[in-house]
């Protein structure tokens, strides 16, 4: 085991207040971690870099996504494989081992001894999938209109990645503008506790949705059958991947993977590091990056120009740090963590220039490249989906109330093409208010309606107006049609699925 | 025919004097003369207006939520609140009508905060160090420090950063 400690003790935005001490173990070494982190970062603030091998060239695996997205973390726990670690808390006595091929179960006793969780059935007004800031602002919407709601949520903890979003929101004051994202999912987290009507089921993931309008949800020890009578998806996003050699050498994590561990759980994620990608995740990682005392050698952007704000871009800038447009990386080397990465100019048509190679000793290479919506389950569901490289990937056909093609199945947030988390939480807005429209009485129908056309004016005349989100505005323009044309594509692709 | 340069902050991510000026980001001379003003870097069309409610004097004016900031100069008292606020730490207090020296209030977020009294690294916008600078005053808000630091005359405009030890 290494003797290390990644821990950030003082941080100047972030007090990290770790929970109580438990031990548990890791391939017979007690390791010592604290109430509230997770398996997996627990394990890499001990040093831990390797997370699993991959299982047909034994290749070594370290953390990437770290919120449920990949498979890089998958490790077995308790006897159980394929566990994503990086969702999984700490608990006394637990017994975790990593994977060196496909996860085995380690004794054919626990499938013996296996009792399923008995099914409980749950109908409810709304049924939200997702708790990040889109799903929780839906879920306090629909309960302001008295509607019984359930969230579901596949981490141990509620806010989704307002979780590790340090900076203050940019916007205005009533859209939380000025707070910083986790005070964000902090007063999110203690209006829905104060909700009756609001159920939350977390450590749970939303599996698959089936004929007559159930959505199945399973979670540790717990297995639910969910009939909603609208269903809103906002699962969000992953990140994007770039090939290069030793890609897959621990060290080489998502940007946003990189800010769960330091700044949700305050480790640091590693001491010098190389970004790829100059957009506002690229950008806001390397000014959160010194924030936790890790130095950041450049950040490097193949386009001619920043891909982020101007102002994310000054910060880092201030401080010396490079932004080097024209460059790319062309490979990274390490024996079983990022040494050493080396870049390359590229000419207008994204050419490597030979001979305009520089070397960076990082120990850390963050992509930052950009998110893909997870549409996995909408796509399931039957939604028609389109891909749309300006939003990401392939995302739901909507209306402007974010209705899909399903039936009463709404969609809110990333899922829907990648914007940022204030037009997030206006979706959900919008989404609860057309499902409340539909499903209170007539009086209250109206006003929700009114409420969500005056959203709906703000985000797309007002918002959406900045030429800086142009391009996923005209986005969002192309996969938003009429109810008219909804109906078309419902008879064209009928869906066996609906709500309602 | 009139050539107008390219702005290149977007490429570098430095903005020049020159291009605050032609944005109406920079106040005119007979106002940076008279005392401390506020100077709001903030050249692009954002999505965002969190300065103009907490401004106590009400001088920044935005016609919509992504439209650039505008200062009305002679109502700017250079408090520093928007310094504060400013999500995208683009919010800076200029004051160089003083003979001995100029003096630049900055946001700071970075450990260690310094104390009233410290030399510090003085920085430009492109992080080089300009010289040595004293702490005159510090406050806080929502973990934003809000630094007020003497230095040498004419860096006023120059100064955007501190640093009380060299980055690793």
């Amino acid at each position: 085991m290494p003797h290390i400690d990644r821990r950030i003790y003082e941080h100047p935005i972030i007090t990290f207040n770790r929970g109580k001490r438990v031990i548990f173990y890791f391939e017979g070494h007690p390791i010592e971690a604290y109430e509230g982190e997770s398996v997996a970062v627990a394990l890499y603030a001990l040093g831990v870099d390797v997370f699993s091998w991959s299982p047909k060239f034994s290749r070594p695996r370290g953390p990437f996504c770290m919120i449920g997205k990949c498979s890089s973390c998958f490790m077995t726990i308790n006897g159980v494989p394929n566990i994503k670690a990086c969702k999984y808390p700490v608990q006394e006595g637990l017994v975790v081992e990593r994977q060196r091929s496909w996860g085995l179960l380690a004794k054919s006793s626990i499938l013996e001894d296996y009792k399923p969780a008995s099914s409980e059935k749950i109908e409810t007004d709304v049924l939200v999938i997702g708790g990040g800031p889109a799903g929780l602002i839906a879920a306090l919407t629909a309960a302001n209109y008295d509607l019984n709601v359930v969230i579901v949520d596949e981490h141990f903890k509620l806010g989704g990645q307002l979780l590790k979003q340090t900076h203050k929101f940019f916007g205005n004051v009533e859209l939380f503008g000025g707070l910083r994202g986790f005070q964000i999912a902090e007063e999110l987290a203690k209006k829905i506790a104060l909700e009756k009507r609001i159920r939350v089921l977390m450590s749970t993931i939303a599996y698959g949705v089936f004929r007559g309008g159930y959505v199945g949800v399973v979670g540790e020890n717990a297995h639910y059958i969910i009939k909603p009578k609208a269903l809103i998806i906002a699962t969000g996003a992953q990140e994007k991947y770039l090939d290069f050699p030793n890609n897959d050498l621990p060290g080489v994590i998502g940007a946003g993977g990189a800010q769960t561990i330091m700044n949700e759980f305050g480790v640091k994620p590693g001491e010098s590091a190389l970004i790829v990608g100059s957009g506002n995740v690229g950008l806001i990682v390397a000014y959160q990056l010194l924030q936790a005392g890790v130095r950041v050698r450049a950040v490097i952007e193949i386009l001619p120009e920043i891909g982020g704000w101007f102002i994310h871009a000054a910060k880092i800038r201030r401080y010396g740090i490079p932004i080097l447009t024209r460059h790319t990386i062309k490979y990274v080397e390490g024996d079983v963590r990022v040494r050493k990465a080396t870049i390359i100019a590229v000419d207008e048509k994204f050419n490597p220039l030979p001979g305009t190679e520089k070397e960076f000793d990082v120990d850390l290479v963050l992509l930052a490249i950009g998110l893909e919506p997870d549409s996995r389950l909408a796509i399931q569901a039957g939604a028609v989906v389109k891909y749309m490289p300006e939003l990401g990937g392939f995302v739901p056909v909507r209306t402007r109330f974010l209705e899909t093609t399903v039936k009463n199945m709404y969609i809110a947030g990333d899922i829907s093409g990648i914007e940022e988390a204030t037009a997030a939480m206006l979706e959900g807005k919008i989404a609860s208010l057309a499902i409340a429209s539909r499903l209170v009485d007539t009086s209250r129908s109206s006003k929700a309606l009114e409420e969500a056309e005056k959203i709906l004016k703000f985000l797309w005349e007002e918002y959406r107006a900045s030429p800086l989100l142009l391009r996923a505005k005209r986005g969002k323009e192309a996969v938003t049609i009429s109810i008219n044309e909804l109906e078309v594509l419902r008879k064209k692709f009928p869906s066996p699925v609906s709500f309602g | 025919m009139i050539y107008v340069e390219k702005f290149t902050f977007r490429e570098t991510g430095i903005i020049k004097l020159e291009e605050l000026k032609r944005l109406n980001l920079l106040p005119p001379q007979e106002r940076l003369l008279k005392g401390p003003v506020a100077i709001l870097e903030c050249p692009e069309e954002i999505p965002c207006n969190i300065c103009v409610p907490f401004c106590p004097s009400k001088a920044i004016q935005m016609e919509s939520i992504i439209a650039l900031p505008k200062i009305v100069w002679d109502k700017c008292t250079g408090c520093g609140i928007c310094v504060a606020v400013c999500p995208g730490l683009a919010a800076f207090v200029v004051d160089i009508s003083k003979q001995d020296a100029d003096y630049v209030t900055i946001p700071h977020e970075l450990l260690p905060v310094p104390r009233v009294g410290d030399k510090v690294m003085i920085l430009s916008r492109s992080g080089e160090i300009l010289g040595e600078g004293v702490v005159i005053r510090v406050w806080e808000r929502n973990k934003t420090y809000v630094i007020t630091i003497k230095v040498p005359k004419g860096l006023g405009l120059e100064v955007r950063a501190i640093l009380s030890r060299p980055l690793k």
